[in-house]
């Protein structure tokens, strides 16, 4: 994922995903899908979240995960998702705002507001989406692996945690593994909420909505999970995160 | 819906879908699919909850709700709920319980226990396949239909808003329309329509296994909104599943019994409520006490007296 460039005209912006803590004062807002459109003065700016593609053709993870799983999670759930929110903010303040300000300020703090769970579901499947590879899976190298063996004992039961966090989500839901206070740290969140309204880095996520195991697995969570971190997980795009969470410590 | 019967030995209790209260010195106890099995002295009773299946096969609701759905949806959610509400309760004081009642001591005033979402999905799946049957849908008739007319103004504007609740139930949940009788402090949770108006029907959503119960108001239909209930017919069209609920699987006949009990039930708790209020009034009240004056019968002999 590259971070941005300082003089992005008409290009659409990628950024890495992080949160904004630490995000003031850089370059330009940490949007993703988005395309900000600069005209010849007035200089006019309008904002519209876009569907970002996982970085892999749709049928790219079969049979791990289906090309179907993808038509239905990527091309239907998570476009409802960018519709919706479109829809909910255009022309009111929060059009604009990157997403990761739109999920903050929707949070408000645990009582959100209505674009909460579309704002944050953007957010959550872009991350998704990049938390695997085609090939995944296998174990991390090098610091990631030092942090997992320093905070977790071993990669095993750094694993196993993960797991059964994901397994325990009930309902639905996301795991995580993220970065906070300097330490790595697992955590389990319901619906739509994630890490960047916990004050933490987020490194890796699982989805365990029933939508994203159910064509697959059906009702066995366990076994998704299992598949996940056995032949998903990209530690690739979860080392670089914690490359960049670092720097914003 | 049969009632349980006082002298069942070995045979499983059948008991109709109703909240514990009330049924608290009715036949038998209220646990669903549970067998009590009594042996000679000394008397043991194990109680385990079963599997029970809905009132149809599962080939019955196709081509609405298809056989793979059911097969899924009670063949392994549901019997996984049971199952492991089982082995959680084994050896513990909520293995004699109801399934109500366990529901209600787990909910733990919304600090809930472990056992909790595993009985109240036991609970609310039971439930969820009395609500529908083969051919269902249409309109419901006699007091169901006139309740419903006056708390929701008409039945189009009542399949409205249970739509609309359905939909909005974001991530996993429930739908219900409830018959909500009951106190405004229903002490185990925070009633989400508190008000004066009593004996009404109310239309909440709940989160994952939450259910009317622990608001003290009656159940009468529901739908299940997690996705599994859903996704191998209709994928992200909730929507749709919604509207094919309303119009081919709600079963108004269970909906109407239910309803009937219901009010059954809070007249029972309201005739136990006045008997006890005036036990309680004949207890404080004391001769010593008395603040009416003496009041002698006047005597044949004292008319005469004067």
């Amino acid at each position: 994922m590259e971070l941005l460039a300082t003089s992005a005209t008409t290009t659409s912006l990628h950024y890495a995903f992080l949160p904004r803590k630490g995000l003031f004062g850089t370059p330009v807002s940490a949007g993703t899908e988005r395309r900000c459109v600069r005209k010849v003065g007035p200089v006019k700016i309008s904002a519209k979240f876009e569907l970002k593609p996982p970085p892999y053709p749709t049928n790219a993870l079969e049979p791990v995960m289906s090309e179907k799983t993808f038509e239905f999670h990527w091309g239907k759930h998570h476009r409802a998702y960018v519709d919706n929110l479109n829809k909910q903010i255009a022309g009111t303040d929060l059009d604009g705002k990157s997403l990761e300000d739109v999920v903050v300020i929707t949070y408000n703090k645990g009582d959100p507001l209505p674009p909460f769970n579309n704002a944050a579901q953007v957010w959550n499947h872009d991350f998704f989406w990049e938390s695997m590879k085609p090939g995944g899976g296998g174990a991390p190298s090098g610091e990631l692996l030092q942090l997992i063996e320093r905070d977790f004992g071993s990669f095993q039961k750094f694993s196993d945690e993960f797991k059964a966090a994901a397994a325990t989500q009930f309902g639905s839901g996301w795991a995580w593994l993220l970065f906070k206070d300097n330490k790595l740290a697992i955590v389990k969140t319901p619906n739509a909420v994630n890490p960047l309204v916990l004050e933490g880095y987020p490194l890796l996520t699982i989805d365990v909505w029933e939508h994203a195991y159910y064509l697959d697995f059906q009702n066995r969570r366990p076994d998704y999970i299992s598949v996940f971190m056995e032949k998903l997980v990209s530690w690739d795009a979860v080392s670089k995160r914690l490359e960049q969470a670092k720097l914003l410590v | 819906m049969e009632l349980p019967v006082a002298s069942a030995a070995t045979a499983s209790l059948q008991c109709s879908f109703l909240p514990r209260h009330g049924l608290l010195g009715a036949l038998g106890h209220a646990g669903r699919e549970r067998r009590c099995i009594k042996k000679v002295l000394p008397a043991k009773i194990t109680a385990k909850f079963e599997l029970k299946p809905p009132p149809y096969p599962l080939n019955a609701l196709e081509p609405v709700m298809s056989q793979e759905t059911l097969e899924y949806h009670w063949g392994k959610h549901h019997r996984a709920y049971v199952d492991n509400l089982n082995r959680q309760i084994e050896g513990t004081d909520l293995e004699e319980k109801s399934l109500e009642d366990i529901i209600d001591t787990s909910y733990n005033k919304g600090d809930i226990l472990p056992a909790f979402n595993n009985a109240a999905q036991v609970w609310n799946h039971d439930f969820f396949w009395e609500s529908i049957k083969p051919g269902g849908g249409g309109v419901p008739s006699g007091d169901l239909l006139r309740l419903i007319e006056r708390d929701f103004g008409s039945f189009p504007k009542f399949v409205d808003q249970f739509k609309k609740a359905a939909a909005t139930q974001f991530g996993s949940g429930w739908a219900w329309l409830a018959y909500k009788a009951n106190r405004l402090n229903v002490g185990n949770a925070i009633n989400p329509c508190p008000s004066e108006e009593d004996k009404k029907l109310v239309i909440v959503k709940s989160p994952n296994a939450v259910n009317p119960l622990i608001w003290d108001y009656h159940p009468l239909l529901a739908i299940d909104v997690w996705e599994h209930a859903y996704f191998l017919d209709f994928q992200i069209r909730r929507h749709e599943y919604i509207s094919m609920f309303m119009d081919k699987l709600v079963s108004w006949e269970a909906v109407s019994f239910k309803l009937e009990q219901a009010k059954a039930q809070v007249a029972e708790r309201e005739r136990e409520d006045e008997r006890k209020r005036r036990g309680e009034e004949e207890e404080t009240f004391t001769p010593s006490e008395a603040t009416t004056e003496e009041i002698y019968p006047v005597s044949d002999a004292d008319a005469d007296a004067l």
